[in-house]
Protein backbone atom coordinates (compact mmCIF):
# COMPACT_ATOMS: atom_id res chain seq x y z
CA UNK A 1 0.00 0.00 0.00
CA UNK A 2 1.11 3.42 -0.70
CA UNK A 3 1.38 5.53 2.10
CA UNK A 4 0.20 9.19 1.60
CA UNK A 5 2.64 11.21 2.56
CA UNK A 6 1.95 13.37 5.31
CA UNK A 7 3.93 17.31 5.47
CA UNK A 8 6.16 18.46 8.01
CA UNK A 9 3.38 20.44 9.95
CA UNK A 10 0.97 17.46 9.69
CA UNK A 11 3.09 15.13 11.09
CA UNK A 12 3.97 17.14 14.31
CA UNK A 13 -0.34 17.96 14.01
CA UNK A 14 -0.68 13.88 14.18
CA UNK A 15 1.99 13.12 16.91
CA UNK A 16 0.07 16.24 18.98
CA UNK A 17 -3.47 13.69 18.42
CA UNK A 18 -1.36 10.16 19.17
CA UNK A 19 0.61 12.31 22.49
CA UNK A 20 -3.19 13.26 23.48
CA UNK A 21 -4.78 9.59 23.16
CA UNK A 22 -1.55 8.25 24.60
CA UNK A 23 -2.88 10.28 27.85
CA UNK A 24 -6.38 10.06 27.69
CA UNK A 25 -5.88 6.08 27.49
CA UNK A 26 -3.27 5.90 30.79
CA UNK A 27 -5.93 7.82 32.59
CA UNK A 28 -8.73 5.83 31.62
CA UNK A 29 -6.57 2.67 32.81
CA UNK A 30 -5.10 3.61 35.81
CA UNK A 31 -1.79 2.13 35.28
CA UNK A 32 1.17 2.01 32.16
CA UNK A 33 3.99 3.72 30.85
CA UNK A 34 3.76 7.39 29.62
CA UNK A 35 7.42 8.39 29.85
CA UNK A 36 8.69 6.42 26.71
CA UNK A 37 5.50 6.33 25.10
CA UNK A 38 5.74 9.90 24.94
CA UNK A 39 9.59 10.01 24.17
CA UNK A 40 9.37 7.98 21.04
CA UNK A 41 5.90 9.44 19.72
CA UNK A 42 7.64 11.45 16.97
CA UNK A 43 9.94 8.67 15.53
CA UNK A 44 7.10 6.15 15.57
CA UNK A 45 4.19 8.74 14.01
CA UNK A 46 6.31 9.32 11.48
CA UNK A 47 7.13 5.45 10.16
CA UNK A 48 3.95 5.13 10.18
CA UNK A 49 2.99 7.70 8.04
CA UNK A 50 5.69 8.39 5.94
CA UNK A 51 7.62 5.33 6.24
CA UNK A 52 6.01 2.08 6.72
CA UNK A 53 4.62 -0.41 3.80
CA UNK A 54 1.46 -1.73 4.89
CA UNK A 55 -2.20 -2.52 4.52
CA UNK A 56 -4.26 -2.25 7.42
CA UNK A 57 -7.16 -4.15 6.14
CA UNK A 58 -4.78 -7.14 5.60
CA UNK A 59 -2.18 -7.09 8.53
CA UNK A 60 -0.32 -10.10 7.83
CA UNK A 61 0.20 -9.12 3.93
CA UNK A 62 3.78 -10.99 3.56
CA UNK A 63 5.29 -7.72 1.69
CA UNK A 64 4.37 -5.98 4.64
CA UNK A 65 7.64 -3.45 6.07
CA UNK A 66 7.69 -5.02 9.54
CA UNK A 67 7.56 -3.10 12.76
CA UNK A 68 8.42 -4.68 16.38
CA UNK A 69 8.18 -2.76 19.32
CA UNK A 70 11.12 -4.17 21.67
CA UNK A 71 10.50 -1.67 24.24
CA UNK A 72 7.21 -3.33 24.95
CA UNK A 73 5.92 -0.95 27.94
CA UNK A 74 5.40 1.67 25.10
CA UNK A 75 2.54 -0.09 23.83
CA UNK A 76 0.50 2.75 24.28
CA UNK A 77 2.20 4.25 21.64
CA UNK A 78 1.83 1.56 19.34
CA UNK A 79 -1.69 1.22 19.98
CA UNK A 80 -2.93 5.02 19.54
CA UNK A 81 -0.68 4.68 16.13
CA UNK A 82 -2.52 1.34 15.06
CA UNK A 83 -5.65 3.23 15.66
CA UNK A 84 -5.35 6.08 14.20
CA UNK A 85 -3.50 4.49 10.82
CA UNK A 86 -6.93 2.27 10.30
CA UNK A 87 -6.30 -1.30 11.78
CA UNK A 88 -8.86 -0.58 14.29
CA UNK A 89 -11.47 2.07 16.05
CA UNK A 90 -10.28 4.85 17.99
CA UNK A 91 -12.34 3.64 20.83
CA UNK A 92 -10.87 0.38 21.28
CA UNK A 93 -8.16 2.13 22.82
CA UNK A 94 -9.96 2.87 26.05
CA UNK A 95 -9.93 -0.67 26.47
CA UNK A 96 -6.19 -0.61 27.69
CA UNK A 97 -4.77 -2.83 30.05
CA UNK A 98 -8.75 -3.88 31.22
CA UNK A 99 -9.75 -7.65 31.35
CA UNK A 100 -10.93 -9.14 28.07
CA UNK A 101 -9.28 -6.36 25.94
CA UNK A 102 -7.08 -7.23 23.13
CA UNK A 103 -5.37 -4.04 23.89
CA UNK A 104 -2.83 -6.10 26.90
CA UNK A 105 -0.76 -4.32 29.10
CA UNK A 106 2.07 -5.31 27.31
CA UNK A 107 2.18 -6.43 23.16
CA UNK A 108 0.31 -9.76 22.21
CA UNK A 109 -0.34 -10.99 18.56
CA UNK A 110 -4.38 -10.57 19.47
CA UNK A 111 -3.80 -7.13 18.84
CA UNK A 112 -3.92 -6.31 14.75
CA UNK A 113 -0.40 -4.92 13.63
CA UNK A 114 1.14 -6.52 16.14
CA UNK A 115 3.73 -9.52 14.87
CA UNK A 116 5.38 -10.56 18.65
CA UNK A 117 5.01 -9.73 22.19
CA UNK A 118 6.95 -8.51 24.11
CA UNK A 119 7.44 -6.81 27.47
CA UNK A 120 10.76 -8.42 28.79
CA UNK A 121 12.96 -6.26 27.46
CA UNK A 122 15.98 -7.25 25.09
CA UNK A 123 14.56 -9.60 22.52
CA UNK A 124 13.38 -7.86 20.20
CA UNK A 125 16.36 -6.66 18.41
CA UNK A 126 16.61 -10.87 17.70
CA UNK A 127 13.22 -10.52 16.48
CA UNK A 128 14.12 -8.50 13.86
CA UNK A 129 16.90 -10.08 12.73
CA UNK A 130 15.16 -13.28 12.43
CA UNK A 131 12.78 -11.46 10.63
CA UNK A 132 14.99 -9.52 8.31
CA UNK A 133 16.66 -13.50 7.38
CA UNK A 134 13.26 -14.32 6.36
CA UNK A 135 13.32 -11.72 4.13
CA UNK A 136 16.49 -13.12 2.65
CA UNK A 137 15.73 -16.59 2.67
CA UNK A 138 12.19 -15.94 0.45
CA UNK A 139 14.23 -12.94 -1.22
CA UNK A 140 11.50 -10.16 -0.72
CA UNK A 141 12.43 -6.81 -0.36
CA UNK A 142 10.21 -5.56 2.84
CA UNK A 143 12.51 -3.77 5.54
CA UNK A 144 12.64 -4.54 9.39
CA UNK A 145 12.02 -1.30 11.65
CA UNK A 146 12.47 -1.95 15.49
CA UNK A 147 11.95 0.23 18.66
CA UNK A 148 14.58 0.11 21.42
CA UNK A 149 14.89 1.86 24.63
CA UNK A 150 17.81 2.98 25.74
CA UNK A 151 17.71 1.02 29.11
CA UNK A 152 17.13 -1.69 27.25
CA UNK A 153 20.70 -2.34 25.49
CA UNK A 154 21.88 -2.71 29.25
CA UNK A 155 20.55 -6.74 28.46
CA UNK A 156 23.34 -8.27 27.24
CA UNK A 157 21.11 -10.32 24.57
CA UNK A 158 20.72 -6.83 22.54
CA UNK A 159 24.46 -7.48 21.65
CA UNK A 160 24.22 -10.75 21.10
CA UNK A 161 21.52 -9.45 18.27
CA UNK A 162 23.65 -6.96 17.14
CA UNK A 163 26.69 -9.07 16.37
CA UNK A 164 24.94 -11.47 14.57
CA UNK A 165 22.63 -8.58 12.26
CA UNK A 166 26.04 -6.81 11.03
CA UNK A 167 27.68 -10.60 10.70
CA UNK A 168 24.59 -11.90 8.22
CA UNK A 169 24.57 -7.82 6.65
CA UNK A 170 21.22 -7.04 7.80
CA UNK A 171 21.02 -4.01 5.90
CA UNK A 172 16.95 -4.54 6.04
CA UNK A 173 17.21 -3.59 9.44
CA UNK A 174 16.78 0.00 10.88
CA UNK A 175 16.88 -0.06 14.98
CA UNK A 176 15.61 3.10 16.47
CA UNK A 177 16.76 3.88 19.97
CA UNK A 178 14.89 5.99 21.91
CA UNK A 179 17.48 7.38 23.81
CA UNK A 180 15.56 9.71 26.37
CA UNK A 181 18.53 9.12 28.88
CA UNK A 182 15.72 7.70 32.13
CA UNK A 183 15.28 4.40 33.31
CA UNK A 184 13.16 2.96 35.97
CA UNK A 185 15.70 3.74 39.00
CA UNK A 186 16.81 6.98 37.46
CA UNK A 187 19.19 8.59 34.71
CA UNK A 188 20.64 5.51 32.73
CA UNK A 189 24.15 7.24 33.25
CA UNK A 190 23.83 6.78 37.12
CA UNK A 191 22.21 3.58 37.43
CA UNK A 192 24.05 1.76 34.24
CA UNK A 193 26.52 4.11 32.19
CA UNK A 194 25.53 3.32 28.29
CA UNK A 195 28.15 6.08 26.91
CA UNK A 196 30.15 5.75 24.44
CA UNK A 197 26.82 5.05 23.43
CA UNK A 198 27.30 5.61 19.24
CA UNK A 199 30.62 4.22 19.58
CA UNK A 200 29.53 1.10 20.18
CA UNK A 201 27.01 0.55 17.95
CA UNK A 202 29.48 1.44 14.85
CA UNK A 203 32.15 -1.48 17.20
CA UNK A 204 29.82 -3.52 16.54
CA UNK A 205 29.30 -3.23 12.88
CA UNK A 206 26.11 -0.58 12.47
CA UNK A 207 26.10 2.43 10.39
CA UNK A 208 25.08 5.02 13.42
CA UNK A 209 22.63 7.88 12.53
CA UNK A 210 22.10 9.95 15.63
CA UNK A 211 19.39 12.65 15.49
CA UNK A 212 17.33 15.20 17.33
CA UNK A 213 14.38 12.44 17.51
CA UNK A 214 11.54 15.35 18.31
CA UNK A 215 12.72 17.57 14.95
CA UNK A 216 9.96 15.33 12.54
CA UNK A 217 12.73 16.67 9.22
CA UNK A 218 15.56 14.96 10.86
CA UNK A 219 13.59 11.97 12.04
CA UNK A 220 12.07 11.77 7.84
CA UNK A 221 15.95 12.11 6.85
CA UNK A 222 17.31 9.69 8.78
CA UNK A 223 14.63 6.90 7.59
CA UNK A 224 15.65 7.90 3.95
CA UNK A 225 19.40 7.60 4.68
CA UNK A 226 19.00 3.96 6.44
CA UNK A 227 17.52 2.98 3.28
CA UNK A 228 20.19 3.73 1.35
CA UNK A 229 23.33 1.70 3.18
CA UNK A 230 24.27 -1.32 1.95
CA UNK A 231 25.21 -4.39 3.76
CA UNK A 232 24.87 -2.94 7.38
CA UNK A 233 22.25 -2.69 9.79
CA UNK A 234 21.63 0.96 10.74
CA UNK A 235 20.47 2.66 14.13
CA UNK A 236 19.27 5.73 14.80
CA UNK A 237 20.23 7.50 17.86
CA UNK A 238 17.65 9.57 18.55
CA UNK A 239 17.96 11.58 21.45
CA UNK A 240 14.79 12.46 22.81
CA UNK A 241 12.50 13.69 26.19
CA UNK A 242 11.35 11.32 28.08
CA UNK A 243 7.16 12.57 28.95
CA UNK A 244 7.93 15.04 26.15
CA UNK A 245 5.14 17.48 24.89
CA UNK A 246 3.92 17.45 28.77
CA UNK A 247 5.40 19.82 30.84
CA UNK A 248 5.44 18.24 34.55
CA UNK A 249 6.11 15.04 32.74
CA UNK A 250 9.35 15.43 31.26
CA UNK A 251 12.48 14.17 32.03
CA UNK A 252 10.39 13.07 35.22
CA UNK A 253 11.84 9.68 36.08
CA UNK A 254 8.38 8.88 38.04
CA UNK A 255 6.22 9.42 34.62
CA UNK A 256 8.47 6.02 33.67
CA UNK A 257 5.38 3.44 34.99
CA UNK A 258 2.81 5.62 36.30
CA UNK A 259 -0.11 6.52 34.96
CA UNK A 260 -1.30 10.09 35.19
CA UNK A 261 -4.23 11.01 37.32
CA UNK A 262 -7.48 12.42 35.93
CA UNK A 263 -6.50 15.85 37.49
CA UNK A 264 -3.18 15.42 35.88
CA UNK A 265 -4.88 14.14 32.65
CA UNK A 266 -6.63 17.46 32.12
CA UNK A 267 -3.61 19.53 32.85
CA UNK A 268 -1.42 17.47 29.76
CA UNK A 269 -4.39 17.71 27.13
CA UNK A 270 -4.67 21.51 27.57
CA UNK A 271 -0.24 21.47 27.02
CA UNK A 272 -1.22 18.91 24.10
CA UNK A 273 -4.36 21.03 22.65
CA UNK B 1 22.74 -57.86 19.21
CA UNK B 2 20.49 -54.85 18.58
CA UNK B 3 21.37 -51.99 15.97
CA UNK B 4 22.51 -49.40 17.57
CA UNK B 5 22.11 -45.54 16.48
CA UNK B 6 22.61 -41.84 17.25
CA UNK B 7 19.00 -40.15 17.48
CA UNK B 8 21.13 -37.25 16.39
CA UNK B 9 22.44 -38.73 13.16
CA UNK B 10 18.81 -39.63 12.48
CA UNK B 11 17.82 -36.32 13.74
CA UNK B 12 20.33 -34.94 11.06
CA UNK B 13 19.13 -36.93 8.19
CA UNK B 14 15.29 -36.22 8.96
CA UNK B 15 16.32 -32.58 8.39
CA UNK B 16 17.68 -33.09 5.25
CA UNK B 17 14.77 -35.01 4.27
CA UNK B 18 12.74 -32.69 5.70
CA UNK B 19 14.72 -29.83 3.63
CA UNK B 20 14.12 -31.23 0.28
CA UNK B 21 10.12 -31.59 0.87
CA UNK B 22 9.55 -28.34 2.53
CA UNK B 23 11.32 -25.23 1.01
CA UNK B 24 9.29 -23.21 3.81
CA UNK B 25 11.43 -24.64 6.42
CA UNK B 26 15.01 -23.21 8.06
CA UNK B 27 17.62 -24.44 10.83
CA UNK B 28 19.48 -22.94 13.10
CA UNK B 29 22.54 -23.68 15.45
CA UNK B 30 24.57 -22.14 18.21
CA UNK B 31 28.12 -23.53 17.39
CA UNK B 32 27.22 -26.55 17.86
CA UNK B 33 26.16 -28.19 14.73
CA UNK B 34 28.58 -30.82 14.27
CA UNK B 35 27.49 -32.41 17.24
CA UNK B 36 23.74 -31.96 17.08
CA UNK B 37 24.22 -32.59 13.11
CA UNK B 38 22.48 -29.29 12.09
CA UNK B 39 25.36 -29.34 9.96
CA UNK B 40 23.73 -32.00 7.29
CA UNK B 41 21.22 -30.08 6.89
CA UNK B 42 23.42 -26.41 6.51
CA UNK B 43 25.54 -28.69 3.54
CA UNK B 44 22.63 -29.46 1.53
CA UNK B 45 20.65 -25.93 2.10
CA UNK B 46 23.49 -23.41 3.14
CA UNK B 47 20.81 -20.65 2.76
CA UNK B 48 18.21 -22.01 5.17
CA UNK B 49 20.59 -22.56 7.72
CA UNK B 50 22.14 -20.44 10.04
CA UNK B 51 24.84 -20.62 12.56
CA UNK B 52 24.30 -18.06 15.26
CA UNK B 53 27.96 -18.41 17.36
CA UNK B 54 27.40 -19.32 20.77
CA UNK B 55 24.54 -16.80 21.29
CA UNK B 56 21.54 -19.46 22.22
CA UNK B 57 19.03 -16.31 23.45
CA UNK B 58 19.73 -14.48 20.24
CA UNK B 59 19.10 -17.53 18.16
CA UNK B 60 15.85 -18.75 20.15
CA UNK B 61 14.12 -15.17 19.79
CA UNK B 62 15.43 -14.98 15.82
CA UNK B 63 13.54 -18.46 15.48
CA UNK B 64 10.71 -16.58 16.79
CA UNK B 65 11.47 -13.72 14.15
CA UNK B 66 11.47 -15.87 11.27
CA UNK B 67 8.31 -18.00 12.55
CA UNK B 68 5.99 -14.67 12.79
CA UNK B 69 7.30 -14.47 8.75
CA UNK B 70 5.92 -18.02 8.31
CA UNK B 71 8.80 -20.38 8.31
CA UNK B 72 8.92 -23.88 10.10
CA UNK B 73 12.00 -23.13 12.57
CA UNK B 74 13.71 -26.58 13.83
CA UNK B 75 16.84 -25.08 15.98
CA UNK B 76 19.46 -27.07 18.05
CA UNK B 77 21.47 -27.06 20.78
CA UNK B 78 22.32 -28.91 23.96
CA UNK B 79 19.31 -29.22 26.37
CA UNK B 80 20.83 -27.49 28.86
CA UNK B 81 21.33 -24.58 26.90
CA UNK B 82 18.11 -24.97 24.28
CA UNK B 83 15.94 -25.14 28.03
CA UNK B 84 18.23 -23.25 30.30
CA UNK B 85 20.25 -20.54 29.55
CA UNK B 86 17.47 -18.90 26.94
CA UNK B 87 14.05 -19.84 28.99
CA UNK B 88 12.85 -16.34 29.00
CA UNK B 89 13.05 -16.43 24.90
CA UNK B 90 11.12 -19.36 24.70
CA UNK B 91 8.59 -18.39 27.58
CA UNK B 92 7.84 -15.13 25.57
CA UNK B 93 8.85 -15.12 21.91
CA UNK B 94 8.16 -18.28 21.63
CA UNK B 95 5.83 -20.07 23.66
CA UNK B 96 3.61 -16.94 24.31
CA UNK B 97 3.64 -16.32 20.62
CA UNK B 98 2.50 -19.74 19.88
CA UNK B 99 5.07 -19.76 17.07
CA UNK B 100 5.93 -22.71 15.17
CA UNK B 101 9.70 -23.49 16.35
CA UNK B 102 11.05 -26.88 17.20
CA UNK B 103 13.99 -26.82 19.54
CA UNK B 104 15.39 -29.89 19.45
CA UNK B 105 17.54 -30.40 22.14
CA UNK B 106 20.55 -33.12 22.35
CA UNK B 107 22.96 -34.13 24.54
CA UNK B 108 20.45 -34.41 27.17
CA UNK B 109 20.46 -36.30 30.09
CA UNK B 110 23.51 -38.15 32.38
CA UNK B 111 24.16 -40.37 29.48
CA UNK B 112 26.03 -36.89 27.90
CA UNK B 113 29.33 -38.50 30.75
CA UNK B 114 32.93 -37.18 30.30
CA UNK B 115 31.96 -33.84 30.05
CA UNK B 116 30.01 -33.52 32.95
CA UNK B 117 27.70 -32.08 35.60
CA UNK B 118 27.29 -28.78 33.09
CA UNK B 119 26.60 -30.63 30.34
CA UNK B 120 23.98 -33.03 32.01
CA UNK B 121 20.25 -31.83 31.40
CA UNK B 122 18.12 -32.94 34.64
CA UNK B 123 15.94 -30.45 34.74
CA UNK B 124 15.14 -29.71 31.13
CA UNK B 125 11.65 -31.17 30.78
CA UNK B 126 10.58 -29.68 34.40
CA UNK B 127 11.43 -26.40 32.14
CA UNK B 128 9.59 -26.67 28.91
CA UNK B 129 6.60 -28.40 30.68
CA UNK B 130 5.36 -25.90 32.84
CA UNK B 131 4.89 -23.26 29.53
CA UNK B 132 1.41 -23.30 27.66
CA UNK B 133 1.57 -24.21 24.06
CA UNK B 134 4.66 -26.39 24.48
CA UNK B 135 4.47 -30.01 22.86
CA UNK B 136 7.36 -32.74 24.43
CA UNK B 137 8.28 -35.49 22.66
CA UNK B 138 11.14 -37.58 23.99
CA UNK B 139 11.93 -40.66 21.78
CA UNK B 140 12.97 -43.93 22.68
CA UNK B 141 15.27 -44.95 19.64
CA UNK B 142 16.99 -43.83 16.59
CA UNK B 143 13.99 -44.50 14.42
CA UNK B 144 11.49 -43.04 16.86
CA UNK B 145 13.50 -40.19 16.33
CA UNK B 146 12.58 -39.51 13.28
CA UNK B 147 9.15 -40.31 14.06
CA UNK B 148 9.29 -37.20 16.38
CA UNK B 149 10.43 -35.05 14.13
CA UNK B 150 8.43 -35.52 11.08
CA UNK B 151 5.33 -35.18 13.85
CA UNK B 152 6.48 -32.11 14.93
CA UNK B 153 7.05 -30.91 11.39
CA UNK B 154 3.32 -31.69 10.47
CA UNK B 155 1.94 -30.25 13.69
CA UNK B 156 1.89 -26.43 13.79
CA UNK B 157 3.06 -24.97 16.78
CA UNK B 158 6.06 -24.84 19.31
CA UNK B 159 7.52 -28.27 20.19
CA UNK B 160 10.83 -29.76 22.35
CA UNK B 161 12.27 -32.70 21.19
CA UNK B 162 15.00 -33.99 23.55
CA UNK B 163 17.59 -36.32 22.50
CA UNK B 164 20.71 -38.04 24.22
CA UNK B 165 24.00 -37.80 23.30
CA UNK B 166 24.83 -41.59 22.99
CA UNK B 167 24.58 -44.29 20.94
CA UNK B 168 20.70 -46.26 21.78
CA UNK B 169 20.08 -50.06 20.85
CA UNK B 170 16.51 -49.40 18.67
CA UNK B 171 13.75 -51.31 19.96
CA UNK B 172 12.08 -54.29 18.15
CA UNK B 173 8.57 -53.99 17.34
CA UNK B 174 8.07 -50.63 19.04
CA UNK B 175 4.80 -50.08 16.77
CA UNK B 176 3.52 -47.31 14.79
CA UNK B 177 4.39 -43.74 16.28
CA UNK B 178 1.54 -41.44 17.21
CA UNK B 179 2.18 -38.06 18.47
CA UNK B 180 0.56 -37.87 21.87
CA UNK B 181 -0.55 -41.34 22.40
CA UNK B 182 1.72 -43.48 24.47
CA UNK B 183 2.56 -47.20 23.23
CA UNK B 184 1.64 -50.15 25.23
CA UNK B 185 4.68 -52.49 25.27
CA UNK B 186 4.57 -55.16 27.23
CA UNK B 187 1.15 -56.65 28.53
CA UNK B 188 0.84 -57.32 32.55
CA UNK B 189 -1.52 -56.43 35.36
CA UNK B 190 1.05 -56.65 38.41
CA UNK B 191 2.64 -53.28 37.99
CA UNK B 192 3.17 -50.71 35.39
CA UNK B 193 6.35 -49.22 34.34
CA UNK B 194 6.20 -46.00 32.07
CA UNK B 195 9.66 -44.70 30.71
CA UNK B 196 10.35 -42.19 28.18
CA UNK B 197 13.64 -41.65 26.22
CA UNK B 198 16.62 -44.33 26.42
CA UNK B 199 14.87 -45.27 29.90
CA UNK B 200 12.68 -47.23 27.63
CA UNK B 201 15.60 -50.21 26.68
CA UNK B 202 16.25 -49.63 30.96
CA UNK B 203 12.61 -50.51 31.38
CA UNK B 204 12.25 -53.53 28.92
CA UNK B 205 15.07 -55.18 30.15
CA UNK B 206 13.41 -55.11 33.86
CA UNK B 207 10.83 -56.29 32.01
CA UNK B 208 12.01 -59.57 31.56
CA UNK B 209 13.92 -60.09 34.80
CA UNK B 210 10.08 -59.74 36.60
CA UNK B 211 9.09 -61.88 34.49
CA UNK B 212 11.29 -64.51 35.08
CA UNK B 213 10.59 -63.80 38.71
CA UNK B 214 6.75 -64.32 37.74
CA UNK B 215 5.81 -60.54 37.96
CA UNK B 216 3.97 -59.65 34.75
CA UNK B 217 4.81 -56.09 34.75
CA UNK B 218 2.90 -53.27 31.74
CA UNK B 219 5.77 -51.00 30.32
CA UNK B 220 4.03 -48.18 28.49
CA UNK B 221 6.70 -45.85 26.23
CA UNK B 222 5.76 -42.56 27.51
CA UNK B 223 7.59 -40.93 24.32
CA UNK B 224 4.65 -37.75 24.41
CA UNK B 225 5.26 -35.75 27.52
CA UNK B 226 2.77 -32.92 26.34
CA UNK B 227 0.31 -33.40 25.77
CA UNK B 228 0.06 -36.15 27.71
CA UNK B 229 -1.86 -39.56 26.68
CA UNK B 230 -4.19 -39.92 30.55
CA UNK B 231 -6.43 -41.61 29.24
CA UNK B 232 -3.20 -45.14 29.12
CA UNK B 233 -2.26 -43.74 32.43
CA UNK B 234 -5.16 -43.88 34.14
CA UNK B 235 -6.07 -47.61 32.58
CA UNK B 236 -2.96 -48.29 34.57
CA UNK B 237 -3.29 -46.90 37.15
CA UNK B 238 -7.23 -48.45 37.44
CA UNK B 239 -5.82 -52.21 36.44
CA UNK B 240 -2.22 -52.38 37.85
CA UNK B 241 -2.40 -50.35 41.13
CA UNK B 242 1.60 -49.23 41.40
CA UNK B 243 3.18 -46.95 38.91
CA UNK B 244 7.10 -46.80 38.35
CA UNK B 245 7.73 -43.83 36.64
CA UNK B 246 11.13 -44.29 34.89
CA UNK B 247 13.14 -41.18 33.50
CA UNK B 248 16.48 -39.72 33.12
CA UNK B 249 15.49 -36.76 34.69
CA UNK B 250 14.78 -35.22 37.62
CA UNK B 251 12.67 -36.85 40.02
CA UNK B 252 11.13 -32.95 40.15
CA UNK B 253 9.00 -31.40 37.51
CA UNK B 254 9.68 -34.55 34.19
CA UNK B 255 7.60 -37.53 33.21
CA UNK B 256 7.21 -38.64 37.06
CA UNK B 257 5.77 -35.63 37.96
CA UNK B 258 3.48 -35.52 34.93
CA UNK B 259 1.93 -39.16 35.86
CA UNK B 260 1.26 -37.68 39.43
CA UNK B 261 -0.72 -34.46 38.39
CA UNK B 262 -2.65 -37.17 36.19
CA UNK B 263 -3.43 -40.02 39.11
CA UNK B 264 -3.55 -37.70 41.54
CA UNK B 265 -6.79 -35.94 40.42
CA UNK B 266 -8.40 -39.02 38.71
CA UNK B 267 -7.24 -42.16 40.29
CA UNK B 268 -4.68 -41.76 42.84
CA UNK B 269 -2.50 -44.46 43.30
CA UNK B 270 1.24 -44.99 44.21
CA UNK B 271 4.34 -43.66 41.49
CA UNK B 272 7.17 -44.67 42.53
CA UNK B 273 10.10 -42.38 40.65
CA UNK B 274 13.11 -43.84 39.52
CA UNK B 275 14.89 -40.79 38.12
CA UNK B 276 17.63 -38.29 39.61
CA UNK B 277 16.90 -37.71 42.90
CA UNK B 278 18.06 -34.16 44.18
CA UNK B 279 21.71 -34.04 42.77
CA UNK B 280 23.63 -33.14 39.74
CA UNK B 281 25.79 -35.25 37.49
CA UNK B 282 29.16 -35.75 36.97
CA UNK B 283 32.00 -37.26 34.88
CA UNK B 284 31.80 -40.56 33.74
CA UNK B 285 30.89 -43.47 31.54
CA UNK B 286 27.36 -43.74 30.54
CA UNK B 287 26.88 -47.02 32.08
CA UNK B 288 29.04 -46.29 35.47
CA UNK B 289 26.16 -43.08 35.81
CA UNK B 290 23.41 -44.92 35.05
CA UNK B 291 24.25 -47.22 38.12
CA UNK B 292 25.75 -44.24 40.11
CA UNK B 293 22.14 -42.63 40.00
CA UNK B 294 20.17 -45.84 40.38
CA UNK B 295 18.55 -45.62 36.65
CA UNK B 296 19.55 -48.95 35.37
CA UNK B 297 17.30 -51.98 34.79
CA UNK B 298 17.89 -53.49 37.83
CA UNK B 299 17.12 -50.25 39.88
CA UNK B 300 13.81 -50.05 38.29
CA UNK B 301 13.51 -54.12 38.93
CA UNK B 302 14.16 -53.17 42.96
CA UNK B 303 11.98 -50.09 42.66
CA UNK B 304 9.13 -53.10 41.80
CA UNK B 305 9.92 -55.38 44.23
CA UNK B 306 10.26 -53.25 47.17
CA UNK B 307 6.74 -51.80 46.47
CA UNK B 308 4.54 -54.65 44.72
CA UNK B 309 4.04 -56.27 47.61
CA UNK B 310 2.54 -53.06 49.73
CA UNK B 311 -0.03 -52.58 46.54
Amino acid sequence: MANKQLTIEELAGQARQIRRLIIQMLAKAGSGHPGGSLSSADLITALYFNVLRFNPADPQWPDRDRFHMSKGHCCPLWYAVLAKTGYFPEEKLFTLRKFGSMLQGHPDRKTPGVESASGSLGQGLSIALGMSLAAKVDKKDYRVYVLLGDGEVQEGSIWEAAMACAHFSCDNICAILDFNGCQIDGRCEDIMGLEPLAAKWQAFGWQVIQINGHDMTQILAAYDQAKTIKNKPTIIIARTVKGKGVSFMEGVVGFHGRAPTAEEAQRALKELA
Amino acid sequence: MAEQLYQRDVYGAALVKLGALDKNIVVLDADLSSSTRTNLFAKQFPDRFFNFGVAEQNMIAAAAGLASCGKTVFLSTFAVFASGRAWDQVRVSISYNNFNVKIVATHAGITVGPDGASHQALEDIALMRVLPNMNIIVPSDGPQTEDAIMAAAKNVGPFYIRLGRSKVPTIENLGEFKFGQAQLLTEGNDVTLIACGAMVTQALAAVKNLAAKGIQARLINLHTIRPIDREIILKAARETKLIIACEEHSIFGGLASSIDEVVAENFPVKVIRVGVRNRFGQSGEPEELLKEYNLSSLDIERAVLANISEK
